[in-house]
């Protein structure tokens, strides 16, 4: 439902990457892979509408982002960003709170309605035991998933998640990894980022690799994550080996 | 819920400071009698003629304006700190106060009415935030707000140099006086027609930020993370911009320079109903006017002479913010 043909990235009128055609529908995870400055988050900018396109377009449902208001927009598709340290301490149910300001009216905070939403996303995320505490005193990975909930409580069938792993520790990442997984399951198109090849092996749909200004590689898992992709686009020998049970595990292949 | 029963209480804070303010002066009124005159006034009728004048010709607009213009520099504050993210913004963070203050003292310096002056400081006010929000956008930078900031320091540097040259070239004895006074802050000048100037642009300000309180408060996440909420970030920061600058101008024209209470009411607002914008804002304005109803009433009653406001709010602000400081980060939590 959401689709790009032939789109070109970038600020200012200078292209990051351009060429990218890529297409994520419901119960679909879309794993975006590329190395430092390929333009991952660009590309995440100009889906979300933050920065105009600079060529080609993004579509909605076969609606063209660039004509949808601010409003639209954000009941169509939600962002969760890396968790950031906010400059005032707003409780965790404030955050998520703040996912339904594209359901109020126009001059309007949010109603009892709004606060019953906010609270569901943070029960169907385990963390309603958090709701009073205050945000930047979390975990990196409950913040992580207090802004998976404020998504949640925006209501849109789309979500896009910049590197949501990065910068958890292992516990926090299974546990980020596995509600990506239950959203997917539940009928969400997800678009993430990520750095680790095998979390996109485990979870996506289909896999886009943005690297030299342009899609490296964009299918399925076992088509995209090869070694020679792979090796191509980080500039290191990588070779993928096969465990006992069947899981291919990327490595770095010493010469 | 909390938050609600607060601003209850504020709200009765302000209705007694207000109060108090009525009572104290040269010729104190008891309590009582300052009711029952102003309810003696709502049905149309007199109470004593001696109270009537003290009360409805010299405090009630004073108090009033006091009250105006507390509420609209509290109101300015609260909402460019949320705006800008940071909680070390003050009302006249975009040269407001500098440019109004250029305009009142050349007001002075040609010998205009007051009306004039006030309406010249008005004027350069608006204007200089106009200014500075042109030459912003002229510059077009990834990072709007550090632009804006800029601008802001650059025109009000320039209008503080204006200032030091309507100074140097006042007369010493009855000019540079009443410049230095009017500069201090203090609301010894008003009339009860002044009310009137005041009043229709604070609440035509205070409006548009109170009808705004949510999205403003989503904006304190960041551009970015506000546009994919769904809120028209460029739309909202404008009538921010537009309406703190409003009624700053309106606050600083009527009673000059007053420092801190901008800058330090949202901080003693915030331990109280905690960050969220549409919580900050009527505890802000609430707090702010009672703040300065009480200052103003020290200011004419402490001393035999006037104290101007901006000193005492600068003698009473500094130590009340070293201890919201010193009680740590949660200072703007």
């Amino acid at each position: 439902m959401l689709e790009t043909r032939h789109l070109a990235i970038g600020y200012s009128g200078k292209p990051v990457a351009s060429g990218i055609d890529l297409a994520v529908g419901r119960g679909e995870v879309l794993c975006l892979l590329g190395p430092n400055g390929a333009g991952k988050t660009t590309l995440f900018k100009t889906l979300l509408g933050l920065i105009p396109v600079l060529d080609g377009s993004v579509a909605i449902d076969g609606k063209p982002v660039a004509g949808l208001s601010r409003r639209s927009l954000a009941r169509a598709i939600g962002y969760v960003p890396q968790a950031q340290t906010m400059e005032f301490a707003y409780t965790v149910f404030d955050l998520v709170l703040m996912g339904r300001t594209a359901h109020l009216g126009p001059f309007a905070a949010p109603r009892a309605a709004d606060r019953e939403r906010a609270s569901a996303a943070l029960a169907d995320l385990g963390i309603l035991d958090l709701a009073d505490r205050e945000a930047n005193r979390l975990s990196g990975g409950q913040r992580q998933l207090c802004l998976v909930a404020r998504a949640l409580a925006q209501d849109t069938p789309l979500l896009v998640m910049d590197e949501p792993t990065a910068s958890l520790d292992l516990g926090n990442r299974f546990l980020v990894l596995d509600q990506v997984r239950a959203l997917r399951d539940r009928g969400f198109g997800v678009i993430f980022s990520t750095h680790d090849p095998d979390q996109a092996r485990d979870l996506a749909t289909r896999v886009a690799v943005i690297s030299n200004g342009g899609l490296a590689a964009y299918g399925a898992p076992d088509e995209t994550l090869t070694a020679s992709v792979l090796s191509t686009v980080y500039g290191v020998p990588i070779a993928i080996e096969r465990t006992d049970s069947g899981r291919s595990v990327v490595t770095f292949a010493r010469s | 819920m909390r938050a609600i029963t607060t601003n209850g209480l504020l709200a009765l804070g302000l209705l007694a400071a207000m109060l108090l303010g009525c009572m104290l002066g040269p010729y104190p009124i008891p309590a009582d009698e300052v009711l029952r005159a102003l309810l003696a006034r709502l049905q149309g009728e007199g109470y004593s003629p001696q109270i009537d004048t003290v009360l409805f010709q010299i405090r009630w607009p004073r108090v009033l304006s006091a009250a105006l213009v507390g509420a609209a520099l509290a109101a300015a504050g609260a909402s460019f700190q949320t705006l800008f993210r940071n909680p070390l913004v003050s009302p006249d963070i975009l040269g407001v106060s500098a440019g109004a203050g250029f305009g009142a003292v050349l007001g002075i310096l040609l010998a205009l009415p007051v009306i004039a002056i006030q309406g010249l400081g008005f004027a350069t006010g608006l204007a200089t935030v106009a200014i500075v929000y042109a030459l912003a956008r002229a510059l077009r930078s990834q990072n709007e707000i550090l632009v804006l900031v800029l601008a802001g320091i650059v025109v009000g540097a320039l209008a503080g140099a204006g200032i030091s040259l309507v100074k140097i070239l006042a007369d010493p004895y009855n000019q540079l006086p009443a410049i230095t006074f009017w500069l201090l802050g203090s609301l010894s000048g008003i009339k009860a027609s002044d009310v009137w100037n005041i009043a229709p642009a604070v609440v035509v300000g205070l409006l548009p930020l109170i009808l705004l309180r949510w999205p403003i408060g989503v904006l304190s996440l960041g551009d970015d993370e506000a546009r994919s909420l769904g809120v028209n970030v460029a739309f909202v920061r404008g009538v921010v911009i537009a309406a703190a600058t409003l009624v700053t101008a309106a606050a600083v024209s009527a009673s000059g320079v007053i420092g801190w209470v901008g800058l330090m009411i949202p901080h003693m607002a915030r331990p109280l109903v905690g960050p969220r914008f549409d919580r900050l804002l009527p505890a802000s304005i609430l707090m702010g006017a009672a703040f300065l109803v009480l200052v103003d009433t020290l200011a004419r009653t402490a001393a035999r002479i006037e104290i101007p406001l901006g000193l005492l709010t600068a003698l009473i602000g500094a130590p009340i913010f070293v201890w919201l400081l010193a009680r740590g980060r949660r200072v703007w939590s």
